[in-house]
């Protein structure tokens, strides 16, 4: 179909994985009409190389914020899974039991410890439970957990699910219920004129009276055309994925977790690699492995059958960037590196904010304003 | 179903006999099968029930890029049939479902 042919959306949204997708979900409420713009298969879709993760006990170090926020979304989880349910037939396998970062030895336990206290201790945090097991009791909850596990910090909020089923039933629901996905219509260009944006695409220009950048690691470049100045920093990840197995019903743990269906993913590396996610490197793959059989020994019999690298979206801080344009009003701007965690947030929470035109007070703290300090 | 060439009338010659246990029961088979093969020329095509659902699987590119033949063999599960050739006294065993993780 030509672009030519569209009509003019109420919202456009720029990006079709998690981010955009989740937003695209909750905006069906308050919006008349909606596009997602995406990319093809050749889009770096961190959604689909992530590690699927509901997690809280590893956000907001540096921004108290940013862990009130995520606790937040793990609330509303379980709504954003019956929903996604009811109306596609997809369970995306969402499981909230808890979660565990194992360690191993003295020295990560207390430089761990001490992290944690650290990270709870900031203004802006909401407490929440969590605790520091020993071996034993890690043990527990992880059937088979190797020796040289001598701790782990355990909460109840973190737990798991299917990322790829996450993002099939987002789109399920857009066949659904009236919502334009438009793959091939990645962005190059933004214009705004009499109230009305224009996104020009290899596919023609696509009209909306409101835009979300949710374009991953091109919302830097995209950004700067609505006068929002957001500084990318990518982020590698190498992941090994294992043969399925029977399900050992272990905690999931922050590098280790089984799926749904019985494969196990085992992570995950943080490099500064720039955009090279087209290569694994053998030393990262061997340390995860190693760290895995430490881990859970019992999966030295089983096979690993693919690795991958993929690409973390980071704004240069790591922490979420919310904000609508002052310059080009009704074009927002959303990135994080945590598009599964977050996905009911952005669904039940943001989408409707954007529906009505103004982000709240509490999210002025995610805005570009804190990259562009005065440096004299 | 299948049969074999000789069989078949091809003129192919019979190997030697290799007998090896499925599922605990003897089956006689040829000097240079793949087990695969073995499995479809003794009547059993369906070698694994699959992980997710428990749908009956059998080997379907006999050239080891499917892993649709997986079995147990000796011990070890997730074998793929098509690239294994039969020993003398081999123990295979039918896949019902994921292979086990002993923790």
């Amino acid at each position: 179909m030509a672009a030519a042919h569209h009509p003019e959306f109420d919202v456009a949204i720029v990006g079709g994985g998690l981010v955009g997708s989740s937003l695209a979900y909750g905006l069906r409420d308050g919006a008349e009409s909606i596009a997602v713009l995406d990319e093809g298969d050749v889009a770096l879709r961190a959604s689909r190389g992530n590690f699927g993760l509901v997690w809280l006990q590893s956000k907001g170090f540096g921004m108290g914020a940013y862990s009130r926020w995520t606790l937040g979304s793990t609330r509303l989880w379980p709504r954003l899974a019956a929903r996604l349910l009811d109306e596609t037939g997809i369970d995306v396998a969402l499981e909230q039991k808890g979660g565990l970062t194992p360690l191993m030895g003295d020295y990560e336990i207390e430089a761990r410890l001490a992290w944690v206290n650290k990270l709870m201790a900031q203004p802006g945090v909401e407490p929440y439970e969590w605790k520091l097991l020993d071996h034993h009791q890690a043990a527990s909850l992880v059937p088979g957990l190797g020796p040289d596990v001598t701790g782990a910090i355990w909460t109840p909020h973190d737990g798991i699910v299917n990322p790829l089923k996450l993002l099939r039933a987002f789109h399920t629901a857009f066949e659904r219920s009236g919502v334009r996905y438009l793959p091939h219509h990645g962005v190059t260009r933004i214009t705004q004129a009499g109230g009305v944006f224009s996104l020009e695409t290899p596919k023609g220009t696509i009209r909306a009276r409101k835009i979300v950048l949710a374009s991953g690691l091109r919302n830097g470049e995209l950004g700067e055309q609505v006068g929002l100045h957001l500084p990318m920093a990518p982020q590698r990840g190498q992941i090994i994925v294992l043969e399925r197995t029977r399900p050992l019903h272990a905690t999931p743990m922050v590098t280790l977790r089984q799926n749904d269906e019985g494969s196990w993913l085992v992570g995950d590396s943080q490099e500064d690699a720039g955009y090279a996610d087209h290569v694994t490197t053998l030393p990262v793959l061997a340390t995860l492995a190693d760290r895995a059989v430490r881990t859970l020994p019992a999966l030295k019999e089983v096979r690993a059958v693919r690795a991958w690298s993929a690409l973390r979206v980071r704004a240069q801080d790591g922490f979420p960037v919310y904000e609508q344009s002052a310059s080009h009003p009704g074009a927002f701007i959303v990135t994080c590196h945590s598009g599964v965690t977050l996905a009911a947030t952005h669904a039940l929470t943001l989408a409707p904010m954007i529906a009505a035109g103004a982000l709240a007070p509490e999210l002025d703290t995610f805005s570009t304003r804190r990259f562009h300090v005065q440096k004299t | 179903m299948f049969r074999r060439l000789e069989a078949a009338g091809t003129g192919a010659a019979p190997g030697r006999t290799v007998r090896i246990s499925v599922d605990g029961g003897a089956i006689e088979c040829r000097e240079g099968d793949s087990v695969a093969a073995a499995l479809l020329a003794a009547g059993m095509p369906a070698c694994r029930d699959t992980a997710v659902s428990g749908t009956p699987r059998g080997p379907f590119c006999m050239m080891g890029v499917c892993y649709d033949c997986l079995v147990g063999i000796d011990g070890r599960a997730n074998q793929q049939a098509c690239m294994t050739r039969v020993r003398e006294g081999m123990a295979v065993v039918r896949q019902t479902g994921a292979r086990e993780v002993s923790a």
